[in-house]
């Protein structure tokens, strides 16, 4: 018997408004414990939520982004559990009217494209942040408690750990660009549990499924997707029975461990918050969200090799993130070559963001500096090796291209007159070669070009160098 | 006659002509407390320092009445409206420990810009819940009428202290009459105003779909003086209504000539005492004889309203009490075990019976399979109950009736019977669960008790001015108001 | 006859996070289920085309402006904290169990 995985996904966002969802608190990561809190988000007695108009704007923004139809009316839950981080026992939620429902996206796997629904997008507030210590105790820090997140939920429309990851970058991709979240897996900004089980195939009930939580990566969700598979299968070749169970990825030793096991489901009695009133949704408003959608990557990616004559490689690169296709917009935007630009984002400036872990927009070089500097490698006034030293300098300290050229004195020597004064100086000191180049040895030229070069500190135009060279070898 | 039985248009006037000063109205308000609430109890935190610095600030500054409509009025508050830097507790021991709970409640802040000073916290049943403020862990408050009696609840200190004449003004709360039906008990005038009139945020909540603050008072005239500075929309309650809040006071023109009067039959029905049905009619009789017109309706649904209720409080309250849990403030148990027994120690040590008694119903109407069953059946009936107020006020201006089915019951009579308890409750849930503003003014004694008997009168969503015109008419007709209870024994 | 077992009131205590003895068990059985048995009263009422009632005022969309406003300081969030540690809210741990 040969058996089917069936893996769904369970991906939580954080929205990056200025302030929480249902307090005025800022909204901000990385704070001292405690320090963006108020009575509300403690869940003092007396206190009331008030919805923010941006929370349901984003959320409406990433439900469109990801396909969904958007609800007209719409309304907020109370889902109840106790826990320190969950400071009114209860976290206003959203039940059974989702802000987005029946979405899909496409990914690719193996040159393959497949189309993985989306159940639903709902909104709800995030929890607090509960630290475990060694000596019988944890601390709690309200700081995220409040924070705007949506909950998307995949149908089971996934069969592989490839396709899970694959879908992973997809949505991050997709939400990245509508602006809404970081989506950053190491700050918390987006997580992801994901259910898993086997049913032999051509069966269509699905097997009991284990849900795996606390996966800190889209690589050890695969991992620990991909170890799970192998360990239900193994059970149930065995004759064996999947339990309803919630398992965790150890990073260290590779595998998934049991947490708990799920006695029927949890009993989280839901029922609308009567502290917020209904949200109607009507055409108007879903259409001023909608214009406020950024091109998706999908449909740069197209355009880039469409329009601009890219390859698809590097069209799909420079649409990795949102801030490097807006980047490589705004440089062609001023006029530069698009591949030029691409050249060098892919290329210099890429390599120092890797070598420096640093992001894009935190760099001081603006698209603007980056044009322009193409425009004069064009023009001839820098060579595309001075360029090099041009570019390392707008990473590190930014400025105008211009101005560095001429206080670093990089601009490119293409006076005749000067470099024929020049070289003559250098045919008079170095007369051996010239008669080493007349005896048929090139390598000669190479050696005088060499040295042209290194007394205009690289700035001499190398075509004009050589043609200059030939022609006063000749005189003599 | 004490400075304290003036009235706020009276105490002003004093106040204008210099014959009085902030600080004497303070101070007469702390000695009567001291005098009195060794019998009475209503007091569960007293503001007296605070209080006293402020009225002399204020005696300083001089009067200006246009632009602090409650300039040195003196205000005790219901121990569930949260005062910022002054200990409140809703008379629960988990919080009993919670002296700063950080912020004031809107009401508080209207209150405070308007030069209202606050006396201290009033007693209340534990939470809100119950109708006799016995389910206090405090204190049991006692009818100043006779001090063997409950004076109702939830805000049992409320109606307490405005009837001793401790203070003559306290804002109380309302979820399914626990301002009319201590009003009616204590002899007093006890509003309950239309949901969203006033704003919630810093009403400690038990059932947020039904809770309401409403003021008590010795008079109609200084209740709409107050509702005027409280009420209107708060951006920091989304189900505060955005309906402007009239001048109440214009509608006291003692008119009721025309007025359509609907007299449910419901409301005069088995186990209401003969004699507070008598008080009712002959009240009636007196808004006849202004010219009002009445007829006998039907609220077919009325008597569907408690069981509905108690369905709907305890499970919203099971979620709004669920944040009582040890770990941002409150009492947390001591030597526990781990964080579930924290979360249970903490709790079952903190609440009394009747709270853990209806979390446990609202936990259970909540859960999964009982939903549907019992808290939406609930949210159903609450709908049909809405529709006949709604037919009603098609053509009826107001409806109404007693505001309880008895007197005041002897303190201990019916503490150990939820049922009984609930029973208080009839004439006065389907007001909160319609959402409409209810008013109970002072309409006789009973001879058997001298014990004081309540009219309750009932109006349209956002007209609280025609609830208060009709009161205000009936008022002025008769004395009963101006009784005033011989503490230490009956009247 | 009991409606409410004690098996479910225990259940429900639990859910509720109240600690309950055997006596409790027994009297909130009896008491849950008599409020219980009150309330089938409503059953005399056939609402299958009613809507239920979440909010007695027809209102809809009330929502704020995205606009992040200072409070309260972070001392005074922990002001009433019963343990705290290093500015934290200070709890025992969950058993591993």
């Amino acid at each position: 018997m040969n058996f089917e995985t069936i893996i769904g996904l369970e991906v939580h966002v954080e929205l990056k408004t200025e302030s929480k969802i249902f307090s005025p608190s800022p909204n901000a990561f990385g704070d001292e414990p405690n320090s963006n809190v108020n009575p509300i988000d403690l869940g003092y007695p007396g206190v009331l939520p008030v919805l923010n108009e941006e929370a349901v704007n984003y959320a409406m923004r990433a439900a469109m982004a990801l396909n969904c139809e958007i609800a007209t009316d719409t309304k907020f839950d109370r889902k109840n559990y106790f826990y320190p981080d969950n400071p009114k026992a209860y976290q206003i939620s959203q039940f059974d009217q989702p802000i987005g429902e029946n979405g899909w996206i496409d990914i690719e796997v193996n040159g393959e494209t497949k189309r993985i629904g989306i159940t639903h997008l709902h909104l709800e507030e995030d929890a607090g942040k509960l630290t475990h210590g060694d000596d019988g105790y944890s601390l709690v820090d309200y700081n995220r408690q409040g924070t705007p997140l949506v909950e998307i939920v995949s149908e089971p429309d996934i069969r592989t750990p490839e396709e899970a990851y694959a879908y992973l970058e997809k949505l991050r991709n997709i939400i990245q660009f509508t602006g809404v979240s970081d989506v950053k897996m190491q700050e918390g900004s987006l997580r992801c549990d994901a259910n898993i089980s086997l049913r032999p195939y051509g069966q269509d009930e699905f097997g009991v499924k284990t849900e795996l939580k606390n996966l800190n990566s889209f690589n050890f969700v695969q991992k620990g997707l991909e170890f799970e598979q192998v360990r239900q299968e193994k059970v149930l070749r065995q004759g064996g029975e999947i339990l309803q169970e919630t398992r965790r990825y150890d990073e260290k030793t590779k595998e998934t461990i049991l947490m708990r096991v799920k006695e029927g489901s949890d009993d989280y009695r839901y029922f609308p918050e009567p502290d917020l009133v209904k949200l109607h949704i009507d055409e108007d408003w879903k259409e001023k969200v909608r214009q406020s959608i950024p091109e998706l990557p999908d449909s740069r990616r197209t355009r880039y090799v469409n329009e601009l004559g890219l390859d698809e490689y590097d069209a799909g690169v420079l649409t990795n993130t949102k801030e490097m296709s807006d980047f490589f917009e705004a440089t062609i935007d001023q006029g530069a070559d698009a591949k030029q630009a691409t050249n060098w984002l892919m290329g210099d400036i890429s390599a120092y963001m890797n070598k420096q872990q640093i992001e894009l927009q935190d760099l001081p070089i603006t698209p603007e500096a980056l044009a322009k500097m193409v425009k004069l490698i064009e023009e001839g006034t820098l060579s595309s090796k001075l360029a090099k030293k041009v570019v390392t300098e707008l990473v590190k300290n930014g400025g105008d291209p211009e101005t560095i050229v001429k206080e670093k004195g990089l601009v490119q020597i293409s006076d005749e007159g000067q470099l024929r004064g020049i070289i003559t100086e250098i045919l008079d000191e170095n007369e051996q070669s010239i008669v080493d180049y007349k005896n048929g040895k090139d390598r000669a030229l190479g050696f005088l070009v060499g040295q042209v070069m290194k007394k205009t500190k690289g700035q001499a135009n190398p075509p004009m160098v050589n043609k200059i060279l030939v022609e006063e070898i000749d005189k003599r | 006659m004490s400075v304290l039985d003036l009235s706020i248009k009276e105490l002003q006037e004093k106040l204008n002509n210099k014959d009085i000063t902030v600080t004497e109205i303070v101070q007469a308000a702390y000695d009567r407390i001291k005098e009195t609430d060794d019998d009475i109890q209503a007091f569960v935190t007293l503001n007296e320092e605070e209080a006293l610095s402020q009225a002399k600030a204020l005696d300083e500054k001089g009067i200006d009445e246009n632009q602090f409509p409650l300039f040195g009025m003196p205000i005790g508050i219901k121990d569930n409206i949260v005062t910022k830097g002054l200990r409140t507790t809703c008379s629960s021991q988990i919080l009993s420990n919670l002296d700063d709970p950080l912020y004031d409640a809107t009401v508080m802040q209207k209150l405070n810009s308007a030069k209202a000073l606050n006396i201290g916290k009033l007693n209340m049943d534990e939470f809100a819940m119950g109708s006799s403020t016995e389910n206090s862990s405090m204190k049991v408050t006692r009818n100043p009428w006779n001090t063997d009696f409950v004076p109702g609840g939830s805000s049992g200190g409320s109606a307490a202290a405005v009837a001793a004449g401790q203070v003559p003004f306290a804002l109380g709360s309302d979820t399914g009459g626990s301002v009319r039906q201590p009003a009616s008990y204590c002899g007093v005038v006890g509003m309950k105003p239309t949901y969203g009139r006033i704003s919630r945020f810093g009403l400690v909540a038990f059932a947020s779909s039904l809770d309401q603050i409403g003021p008590l008072t010795r008079t109609v005239e200084d209740n709409a003086r107050i509702l005027e500075v409280i009420a209107g929309q708060d951006e920091m309650d989304s189900t505060s209504a955005n309906v402007d809040v009239p001048k109440y006071r214009d509608a006291l023109t003692g008119d009721v000539k025309g007025l359509k009067i609907a007299v449910p039959k419901e409301y005069f029905g088995e186990g209401v005492d003969e004699e507070v049905q008598t008080s009712v009619r002959q009240a009636l009789k007196v808004l006849e004889e202004q010219g009002a017109e009445w007829d006998e309706v039907s609220l077919p649904h009325s008597k569907y309203a408690v069981a509905a209720y108690y369905m709907i409080a305890s499970s919203e309250a099971s979620a709004n009490l669920a944040r009582f849990d040890g770990v941002r403030y409150g009492k947390r148990a001591e030597n526990t075990e781990d964080m579930m027994d924290m979360f249970k120690k903490s709790r079952s040590e903190g609440f009394g019976e009747e709270v853990k008694r209806r979390i446990m119903l609202g936990t259970f109407a909540l859960s999964s399979g009982y939903y549907d069953a019992y808290y939406k059946k609930a949210q159903q009936v609450r709908t049909l109950i809405k529709q006949d107020f709604d037919q009603i006020f098609e053509e009826y201006d107001v409806v109404l009736g007693p505001t309880a089915p008895t007197t005041a019951f002897k303190i201990g009579d019916q503490i150990d019977d939820p049922l009984t308890m609930y029973a208080n409750d009839i004439m006065t849930i389907p007001v909160n669960l319609a959402g409409v503003p209810g008013i109970s003014v002072p309409c006789g004694f009973h001879s058997e008790n001298n014990l004081p008997i309540g009219l309750q009168i009932i109006g349209k969503h956002f007209d609280e001015s025609t609830v208060y015109r009709v009161a205000h008419a009936y008022e002025q007709a008769t004395d009963h108001h101006k009784q005033k209870p011989q503490l230490g024994g009956a009247k | 006859m009991s409606k409410i077992s004690k098996d479910q009131v225990k259940h429900v205590a639990n859910l509720a996070r109240l600690s309950i003895t055997e006596q409790e068990a027994e009297k909130y059985s009896e008491q849950l289920s008599a409020i219980i048995d009150f309330s089938e009263l409503l059953n005399e009422l056939d609402t299958s085309n009613v809507e239920p009632t979440t909010h007695v005022l027809e209102m809809k969309n009330i929502v704020r402006k995205d606009e992040p406003k200072e409070w309260i300081s972070k001392e005074d969030a922990l002001k009433n904290a019963p343990d705290q540690k290093d500015g934290q809210f200070r709890v025992p741990s969950i058993l591993d169990s």
